[in-house]
């Protein structure tokens, strides 16, 4: 047994690594919903003042980015990892925003889940004593998203209300081998489900399985209760996603009502063409960069459990009926005054 | 095992659907009524100006070509979409609605280039409308020639 390895897949940290800062940049929409004044900067249209929304997207992660290494209080050169991954072909925004950085890159795809991928990869790195500094980021928009697996973004058709709205966001963090800020206590690094749900219009019941098994076997592993963290996060479940599964936690005994949240349904107002939530890689990043990161860095929450999900198929694998594999990722994070209270 | 099996996929995707919240059947064929019905009720006004004042083919043809004007002006606006999204297969079936899929996506893909973007993806939604149009307008036309002579 791997001596830092809890159960059957959860890794834990003695040196926690630290999340010494965080960063958002959102686009319009977002900036009108509930978390609006949270975000670090939000764009005035979807545009940003590019010509295209690719060149968009990749504006606002590379914002993102600089703004995160710029609050840390360090520059690009003392970064030792940057990792990053985006929803658009080939990973473009990320591969985009790394062209103009001077760092050792990593590019990651775990859809939605991509934050936690990249947090999770980061803490190993830290850990293992690979890297002092490391800058993870994730970014999704809207109108990319919606042409690269939709349709054009002026056709007029009804949205199904299972289908989640992807979000126009990008969000950064600075993870640290030392520094001020919640820590990361533990990673489950989540396997790939596939329950057979073939429809791309309702990807929260694609990834419920998924959230589920991760949530369970972390549970498991560490022997612990949903009530041993303030708040379970699911990223982005929505809500079609978040009921199953709940429904698939009760059927194995964990009653996940209490302290389960999907950011899917925190950052817009849940207008009817939001249908049942938000998604995107930008999704739970950035809600956890805006409203997540501070409560726990001011120790308003304790502990929290932060789970990106995301749904592995492409319009190629839709369009050959082809199901949709999930996965999601559970990463443990506590306050930063954890250890000295040692509860 | 990662890939459920095929009992458990059966079982798992009876259990996701009964989460879904239930489609407004109701609500949207009253918006689809209404909007089609106000789409429609336009062209028939311009119809009836216009067979005024030409032959009744050109009439015919100029009010279609209006139509699918306004389709595409409306799209150009960025007010089709909202419109379709609200009234869906009102929004969709008249004219106006075949010109937004065509000058949607022609908007769409400009950013790359005229052939391989324009020209190449302007029938990406249009494109199977087109195809089963034709082929069904053949078909229709072999029965009528020889079978119902």
């Amino acid at each position: 047994m791997a001596l830092n390895r809890r159960g059957t897949s959860t890794c834990v940290f003695p040196n926690m690594p630290v999340i010494v800062s965080a960063a958002s940049v959102v686009g319009p929409r977002e900036g009108k919903g509930p978390l609006g004044p949270l975000f670090d900067l939000v764009c005035g249209d979807t545009l940003c003042g590019e010509v295209s929304w690719e060149k968009a997207e990749t504006k606002m992660l590379r914002q993102a980015t600089d703004l995160a290494v710029a609050k840390a209080g360090l520059q690009d050169a003392e970064i030792d990892f940057f990792l990053a991954g985006d929803l658009l072909n080939q990973i473009i925004s990320s591969s985009f925003t790394a062209r103009d950085k001077d760092i050792p890159f990593l590019g990651l795809y775990g859809a939605c889940s991509t934050i936690g991928e990249a947090t999770a990869i980061g803490s190993f790195l830290i850990h293992g004593g690979f890297a002092s500094n490391v800058l993870v980021a994730s970014s999704s928009h809207h109108d990319t998203a919606e042409r690269q697996y939709r349709y054009p973004t002026e056709f007029g058709y009804q949205r199904v209300p299972s289908s989640q709205w992807t979000v126009t966001a990008a969000a950064a963090l600075v993870l640290s081998s030392q520094g001020e800020g919640p820590k990361v206590e533990a990673v489950t690094v989540g396997r790939v489900l596939d329950f057979g749900i073939t429809d791309a219009n309702d990807m929260g019941s694609a990834m419920a399985p998924a959230f589920a098994d991760t949530v369970w076997r972390h549970l498991s592993d560490l022997g612990r209760t949903p009530d041993d963290y303030d708040a379970i996060f699911s990223g982005d479940l929505g809500r079609v996603g978040s009921k199953a599964a709940l429904h698939l936690l009760k059927q194995r005994g964990i009653d996940l009502s209490r302290v389960h949240e999907d950011t899917g349904l925190m950052i817009y107002n849940m207008e009817p063409e939001i249908c049942s939530g938000a998604s995107g890689c930008g999704c739970v990043a950035s809600v956890f960069a805006a409203k997540i990161y501070p409560e726990l860095k001011s120790g308003q929450m304790k502990r929290v459990l932060l789970v990106p999900t995301g749904a592995l198929h492409s319009p190629t694998t839709c369009q050959q009926d082809e199901s949709i594999p999930s996965i999601a990722h559970a990463i443990s994070l506590v306050y930063p005054g954890w250890e000295e209270k040692g509860s | 095992m990662t890939r459920a099996r095929t009992k458990d996929r059966e079982e798992y995707n009876r259990l996701a659907q009964s989460f879904h919240p239930p489609r407004p059947v109701l609500r949207n064929a009253l918006k689809a009524f209404l909007v089609g019905g106000i789409i429609c009720t336009a062209a028939q006004v311009i119809f009836g100006y216009l067979s005024a004042r030409l032959p009744r083919t050109q009439a015919f043809a100029m009010t279609s070509s209006l139509m699918v004007f306004l389709g595409a002006f409306l799209t150009g606006l960025g007010v089709y979409d909202e419109i379709g999204r609200f009234a869906g297969m009102g929004a969709a079936l008249p004219i106006t609605g075949f010109a937004n899929s065509v000058v949607s996506p022609a908007m769409e893909y400009k950013r790359e280039g005229f052939v391989l973007g324009v020209s190449a993806r302007m029938f990406q939604v249009a494109g199977p409308v087109i195809v089963y149009g034709s082929l069904s307008a053949l078909l229709v036309s072999i029965l009528r020639v020889y079978v119902f002579k």
